[in-house]
Formats: structure tokens, sequence, C-alpha cells
């Protein structure tokens, strides 16, 4: 054990100036997460890249929770792996935490009480701060207490990793806005532990952060947010949902934007309707009238919400209505865990509903892609009049990402797709509602109220392609076939694969999906440093494109990483390209966590090596 | 089986304001059982439209699964129909209502559809108090799946085939009343001449108008010993209220005795006339309604408008939507442009 109370270095800890992570242990409850984003957000105002995952608990007060954030002067997007300085407030969780901490890092506590767990790390440095007791005598009534010792690490993480001050003060300014009583506590706590950590310890430690000026034109933003603008932007009027987690924070940032960007000035009528459903059924049922009746709808939701709307669905596929459904995927199967992340519903969302059906599933990676690839949704289901599922998940809806700012072209128009409209329908003869007209697949629609020569019946049950009721083997087919190619057509329209070339020729590649894209990135130039080069795809749409048929052709051998236990991406690839099974190597991590490289790296090496061993046998 | 086209012969029928006949008003054949109850209603809701004078295009009907919701198809064939999924029709037309509310919603379910698998949906649609025509064509039992027991099957009713119901019945009406339904109504599908007037009430009310249809089943709920048959329900079917539509242009004349007849002005135009019939009942009085009801449960079967308030807020005054209706507004006004967003994402640095 290495318990500082005086100037010292750390133990044999190399200068590690922008590239270590920090991770905060507490209570739910104890309002720390605004502590630990203020943290984050001081490293990110400084111009240094910052990656922040939120690690909590289903449940509102008194279980454990997490932060970790990443420094990373090289910008990646994942978690690394490591922790090098550990703050533990949390008690119940003080065993685990110390042992988390990798060789040589660093451990903050609250040395108000005796830490004796400390005894079993003798390669970490320890730094005691009294942070209850220097609270205790410093503020009032309980609950400030408790609020402002997280204040208080923030101080001594400032004064230990050499962060700027001013920042910190700008930031709770901004957090009280005007609540200058606030500000003023706030800063006092701040001041606390970093008056403590300058006077007792050697500052600042070897791992430190050193402004840098890469974070210019970025902001820090979740997918759900980013996805609920998108909403307004995209021009959708209608939501409906039922809370759930991970989603509801999609709904809340809807809502938010609506009352400051919807409300007509004049009039203070909303340009918008949300309906909190009773269930994910009536949430699905209300986003398909909506769609029916011509407006932009859509609803968000995780797994089990999508299980619960699978009979509605179908119903849309088959009677052609547009929507938008966002699944913010959480660990499944049944309720899982609530708030963990995973990619659990890929093949759910490929195929939702019973009977034959396939469905577009739209791929966001990170936040600016809830952003952009939730506008393209919305297009695409107006354009194939179907379903169209925005596959996300916790780690992307629920943490701050650091992304480009969202910028918006305002060139844009919505892409309604073939709706003939009052006018169109004065010209026509006659007007068929399932009728392949142009031959790509989509029919014509029309919307309610607007022409009696408009009107078609939407029906679940067979039709033919005039609209009308049957049992008949050919006319029921004809349509189902017809909507099969419709889909199929879709591939050209969904979002294009993101790619990335090996320094060389390989006949070796990853392909993945969503928030894995930073972890494969990383894995990929660590093995690089290995000699192994990797090509790079991750897929944004499905149904598949050319692109991705002609990628898996140009490999022998194909890692298909992904956070869920049954290879979901791997089975679609088999199922619906012409790529050999043998060819796709799975390469998964499905414990809950926001990936890091390190499984993949293993991956890798775990297939290489047996390749090879196998070759020399 | 296809749709079947009615052939139009209507050179000598009666013309309504609009210069439409009936048939304007009608849909595709029915492929109902011959001498079903809700052949009835259909033809009901084409009288009440083609009296109306209401362009035909300007419905929009919704339905769930079931005979019921089959009937959609079979009345106002120039409006846009959404036969969904079982039970759930309710929140189709929500959905539906809050992105145009200028159309008259029209919702066909059944006591299958509504009081079972769609029990959840059908409170909270009163709940929200939905714009809308909501019609229970209300037989007591499964038809398509061939005569079981629905859950509004009243204690002591025998199935064909001899099972006698010993379970607590659901009573749309009582659960209207209980939810806050603004209108609440039972009618039979054998008295046009009261069902008529209560369509075109409904259509004209603001928020949820609920009418309780009794409508035999032929096939499997009209024998000795059932409580939703024809010879039942006449034995004990009992006009509470008379209620008459008067519609906005026509003068209300003095048909009425002064204290007898409760005008009641519809938020869609028109006027109702409540009439008592003997018995001293307020519709306006939602205590009244509930204290009757219970006491003559099982005994007599009330009908008429029971329950009326016109004055309660609809869903699209509580959720403040504006004249133009969600699904017309234009780009400009719903994207807030480039520079805006500029501005939000300073909040996000």
């Amino acid at each position: 054990m290495n318990v500082q109370t005086s100037i010292q270095t750390g133990v044999g800890q190399r200068d590690r100036v922008n590239d270590f992570v920090i991770k905060i242990a507490n209570v739910n409850g104890t309002g720390s997460a605004s502590a630990n984003g203020l943290l984050m957000k001081t490293v990110f105002r400084m111009g240094v890249p910052v990656v922040g995952k939120n690690l909590f608990p289903s449940n509102i007060q008194g279980l454990p929770t997490w932060y970790e954030i990443r420094v990373t002067k090289d910008g990646w997007q994942a978690r690394s792996g490591d922790l090098d300085f550990m703050i533990a407030m949390n008690p119940e969780s003080y065993a685990k935490d110390v042992q988390e901490v990798s060789p040589g890092g660093y451990l903050l506590y609250d040395s108000t009480w005796p830490r004796p767990e400390l005894t079993s790390r003798p390669d970490i440095t320890a730094l005691g701060v009294p942070l209850a007791r220097m609270c205790n005598e410093a503020f009032g009534n309980a609950r400030t207490r408790v609020l402002m010792k997280n204040m208080a690490y923030v101080g001594a993480a400032a004064a230990l990793l050499d962060l700027d001050l001013d920042i910190i003060h700008g930031l709770i300014g901004e957090m009280f806005a005007a609540k200058q009583k606030l500000i003023d506590a706030n800063k006092q706590a701040v001041a606390i532990g970093y008056d403590y950590a300058r006077a007792h310890f050697d500052h600042p430690l070897p791992i430190r952060v050193a402004p840098m000026d890469a974070t210019k034109d970025c902001v820090m933003i979740d997918g759900n947010t980013a996805a609920g603008l998108a909403c307004v932007y995209a021009g959708a009027t209608f939501g409906a949902w039922y809370p759930i987690t991970p989603s509801t924070s999609l709904m809340d940032a809807f809502k938010a934007f609506c009352e400051q960007l919807r409300v007509d000035p004049e009039t203070g009528a909303n340009n918008y309707c949300i309906i909190q459903a009773e269930d994910e059924l009536a949430a699905a049922g209300m986003a398909i009238g909506a769609g029916w009746n011509g407006a932009r709808a859509f609803t968000p939701t995780s797994g089990p919400g999508i299980s619960l709307m699978s009979e509605f669905i179908g119903f849309a596929y088959y009677g052609e209505v547009p929507l938008v459904l966002f699944d913010i995927q959480r660990v499944g199967p049944s309720t899982g865990m609530p708030t963990r992340t995973q990619q659990g519903d890929i093949a759910l969302a490929a195929y939702a509903s019973h009977g034959d059906t396939k469905h577009i599933v739209i791929f966001p990676g990170d936040a600016k892609e809830c952003f952009d690839l939730t506008v393209a949704a919305f297009d695409l289901a107006e354009r194939f009049q179907t379903p169209v599922f925005v596959l996300s998940d916790l780690d992307i809806g629920m943490n701050d990402w650091m992304t480009p700012k969202l910028t918006w072209d305002d060139a844009w128009r919505p892409d309604r797709g073939k709706v003939l409209r009052a006018e169109d329908l004065e010209k026509v003869q006659k007007f068929h509602r399932y009728l392949d007209v142009d031959g790509d697949g989509v029919p014509y629609r029309t919307i309610p109220g607007e022409h009696p020569k408009g009107a078609y019946f939407t029906r679940g049950s067979g039709h033919t392609k005039f609209g009308g009721y049957t049992e008949d083997s050919n006319a029921y087919q004809e349509v189902l076939d017809r909507i099969a190619r419709k889909w199929a057509n879709a591939a050209a329209f969904v979002p294009k694969p993101v790619t990335l070339d090996a320094p060389k020729a390989t006949k070796l590649a990853i392909l993945t999906v969503g928030g894995c894209d930073g972890a494969a990135r990383e894995a990929i130039a660590r093995l690089a440093e290995e000699g192994v080069c990797l090509d790079y795809m991750r897929v944004r749409g499905f149904p598949f494109g050319q692109e991705v048929t002609d990628f898996l052709a140009a490999h022998d051998t194909v890692f298909v990483v992904e956070q869920n236990r049954d290879a979901q991406l791997r089975t679609l690839l088999i199922n619906e390209t012409p790529a050999k099974k043998a060819q796709l190597i799975s390469v998964r991590d499905y414990g809950g966590m926001p990936a890091s490289p390190r499984f993949i790296i293993d991956g890798v090496r775990a297939h290489l090596h047996g390749a090879a061993k196998e070759a020399a046998q | 089986m296809t749709s079947i086209v009615k052939p139009r012969i209507d050179k000598h029928l009666p013309r309504n304001a609009l210069g439409l006949t009936v048939r304007d008003y009608e849909g595709v054949m029915s492929t109902l059982c011959a001498g079903c109850g809700h052949d009835s209603i259909t033809a009901a809701f084409v009288q009440a439209f083609h009296q109306l004078d209401l362009e035909p295009h300007r419905a929009a009907k919704v339905s769930g699964i079931g005979c019921s919701s089959k009937t959609t198809a079979y009345f106002l064939g120039q409006s846009h129909g959404i036969n969904s999924v079982h039970g759930r029709m309710p929140s189709v037309a929500s959905g539906a209502a809050a992105v145009n509310p200028e159309l008259y919603y029209i919702g066909v379910s059944g006591d299958g559809d509504s009081l079972s698998i769609g029990l959840g949906q059908f409170a909270h649609a009163i709940r929200r108090n939905v714009n809308m025509l909501y019609v229970i064509e209300n037989n007591g039992v499964y038809g398509l799946t061939k005569g079981q027991f629905s859950a509004s099957a009243d204690i002591g009713t025998r199935a064909k085939k001899g099972e006698v119901n010993e379970m607590s019945p659901i009573d749309p009406v009582m659960m209207g009343l209980t939810l806050g339904a603004s209108f609440v109504a039972r009618s039979f599908s054998g008295d046009k001449k009261q069902l008529v007037p209560l369509i075109k009430a409904g259509l004209m009310h603001r928020g949820f108008a609920l009418i309780d249809v009794i409508s035999p089943c032929v096939t499997f709920n009209d024998h000795a010993g059932s409580t939703k048959s024809y010879a039942h329900t006449y034995k004990y079917y009992h006009p509470v209220v008379h209620a008459d539509f008067v519609p906005e242009e026509t003068e209300v004349t003095a048909d009425y005795d002064a204290g007898e007849a409760m005008p009641v002005k519809m938020h869609h135009g028109g006027t109702v006339m409540l009439r008592k019939t003997g018995r001293d009942y307020d519709p306006r009085d939602r205590d009244q309604a509930f204290e009757l009801m219970r006491k003559m449960e099982g005994r007599e079967i009330l009908t008429g408008l029971l329950y009326l308030d016109e004055s309660r807020a609809d869903m699209a005054e509580m959720a403040k939507l504006p004249q133009t209706p969600l699904n017309a507004l234009p780009h400009e006004a719903l994207c807030p442009g480039s520079s805006r967003l500029a501005e939000i994402m300073k909040g996000y640095g």
C-alpha cells in the first residue's frame, strides 16, 4: 500500500498526458451525475477529446453507479478497458472498485473513515481526502453536505489532474444559471477539495490533462437527444410512446425541442402532438394512425416494446403505412438488464411480426448519426411506405458522445414518396392503392379526406392489388411478392456503409454495426501495430446494399463484430448475402458494457492463432 | 372471395343538399349472415350521413377485427377506411384524429373487440376524449370463431350449445359513464328511428361519442335463453329518453312542451332535443345516469342518449392542436433551419 499523506509521486507511473481513464464510483440518487458530467465537460472545454460512459443501475436511489471518463488525445471513441484514476465514493462497491484500478494507477477516497481494503493493492497510489468531514464542517443541511461532497471530489481531481479551474467555475455558473447562492456553495465545495489536494499531494500527477485544440468544432451530445432533435428537423408532427428505459430521453428531448421550436408564437398552438400511450401496442397503433393519415409519425421504445408492437408492425408492413420506430436496445432477453447496453434486437427488427415480413433497418453508430440517419429514416418510411427501424442502443442513446456539431442543409425537403394529392386525383381515371404503376414495387397512396377518388381500404387481411379483400392464392401472392420487391429495392437507398481501408492490401476484414465502431477502429489500429492488417466496414442499413456483398466477396475472412450472444448480424449476412458461412468469424461481447477494443483484439488474435496452428499441423 | 360491388340504380332516389343519394354513402355488399343486426347498423350509418349532408370523403372509418369490424367496408365507399388489428382500433383512431381533427371519425367495434382484447384501448380513448363516434355492435358472442361467449354476455344467458354464463358482464355504458365519456348512448339495431338520430348526434358531438348497439347474432345467439336475441331485446327494450337531432339551419319547431324537451347545442353543428319518456330523467346528470343504469341492470334494456356533456375539452383541445391540421403543415412551419441548429449546438459545446 502506498497511502499518500504528503507530497509524493506515483508508483512507477510514466507521464501520461491526455491519455488515461477516470472512473467515479457513487451511490445513485446522490446527485453525482452533474458533478461527473462537469468533470467530463471540463476536459472537453480544455480542448481534449473525451469519452463519457454512465454505468447506472435500474433503480432510483441507493444502488452503485459508476461514471467513466476516458481522456483521449487521439480521439478514440470507445472505452479503453483500463482504469488509471478511481474516485471511490461508494462504501458498498469499495472493495471491488479498489481491485479494478490498473497497476500503477491512483485511487482517490474519502479518508473520513478508515479503509482497510486498501492494503490489498500495494501497486496503486491511494490519495485520501477527508471529503465528508470537510463538507460537514462547511455546509449546513444533510442533503447539501451529500451534494457538495461530489463537488469537493471534482475539486480534488482538478488539482491532481491539472484541470482548468476557470472552466469549472464557468460550468458551475451555467449549471445554476441565476442562482447565485448555489453557484457560491458549489464553488466553495470545489475549493475545499482543490485546496486540500494541493496542500497534501504532489500535483499534478503524471496522468494529467494539458490543453489542446481538438474539440473546437465538436459538441458533447447523447444519441437520444440528437434523434429527438432530428424528429423536429425531419418534420415529424406526431409521436406516441410508452415510457421505457433507455428510450425515454428521446421523447423527452423531442418534447423539449418542440416546446422551443414548434409552438406557434401567435396562437400558442402546438405544431406537434405527443401522446403518452397506455402501452407500447397503443403507441404503435397511434403512430400508424397518424402515418396513415399523412403525418410523419414515430414511436421510440426498446426491445420489450418492439415485442409488444410486433402485431402492429406486421399490419403496417402489409398495409404499407409509413412510420419510424426507434429501438434503443438494452440487454435482453425479457426484462434483462434495463440499464445496460446490447445489440440484441438486430434479428428481431429485421423480421419483426408473424408471417413473411422484412423491414428496413437503420443502424446509427454515434450521436451525430442518430441525427442524420433519423432524418433519412423518415424519408425512407414515406418513400417505401413501410415501418422503418432506427436501431440505436443504450450506449449511443444515453451517453454523451463527442461528435462534430450537428449541421443542417436548408435546401433539404422531405421525400414524401408517391402521394396523390387532390389535384392529382382530379386527373386520374381510377385510383388503386396497391397497384405497381411504375414497376418499382412502390404503389401510390392518398391522404384521407382529400378527395373522394382517393378513398381506399387499408386492411391487414388478404388483399388484391386493387385494394379489395381476397382469399385468392394468386391475387394474394402477387401483392406479397411486390412488397418483397419493394423491400429489396430499398437496399440502394439505405445509408451506405462506412469503410476504412488497411494501409496495404489484405484478405482480412472486420465488419461491424452501430456503437462497436469506435472499439473496432481502435482494435484495427492496435492489431496493425502487430502486423495484422484489416479492412473495415460498418453497415448502416438493411437490406444490405451491393457494397456489403462486394466487401464480403473481396475478403477471405471477415470478423463480424457485434454485441449479442447469438451473432445476429452474422446471421443476417448469411441469410441475406451470398457470403459463405465459414468465412464469417463471429467476435462477440454481450455483458452489457459499452464496447472496448479488447474483445475484438482477443477474438481476432485467437482466430488467427488457431488458423496458424492448424496450418502448421 | 372478392369484394362485391353493388349495382348503382339511383335515378329516382331522393337527393340531399349535396345532390347525393343514399347510394353515394354505401359501400361494398355485406358478406354477413342474412338478418345480422350489424347490417341494420350499416344502413343507419348510410342514412345518418346522407341526412346530415356530409361529404362522404370527409369521413374516416376505423375498425378492429371481427364481424362488426368488417362492416366499415359496407358503407361510405368514398371515404378512407382502416381495418386494423384486433382490439386496437382506438389507438389507430387516436393517432389519425390527432393529425387531422377535421374529419369525421367513425369507429366500429364489437363486444369481443372492445370489451376483451381491446378493453384497455377502449378505456384510454375515452380518457383522452378522442373526437370520434365509437359504435359497439354488441351481440354477446364471438361470431367469426363460431359462438364463444364474449365479455358482454349476461349472467344466466345460455349459449347455443347449452353452456350458461356465470361471470358478470362488462357493460360498455357503465364503463363509459365511469371513465368520464361525454356522450353515452345505447340503442338497438332493430330501432333505426332511434339509432339514426343518435348517430347524427354522435357525429356532431365534440369528443368521444359512445353508442352501444344491441345487435343480435342470428347464427350463434338468437335462440331461447339468450339475453342478446331479437326476441329478448324486443321484450325488455325500453327507450328512456328520445334524442331528436335538429340540423343547424332548421328551426327548432315547437313540437316540444316547455319543460319536457331539453335542447343541447352540439359543438359541430345542430341541436339535440332530448325528451323524457315517462321517467323523470335528465341525461345531462351523470349521477342520475349511474343510478338508473345500476337499478335497471338485468331487468330492462334502457336505451337512448343516456348521458351527454357537450362542454368537455376533447383531445385536440387538450393537446392545443393548431388550426391547420398537423398533416397539412408546410415544411417551413416544421423545420427550424440551419441557423437555429447552430444556436442550439452552442448549448452542447
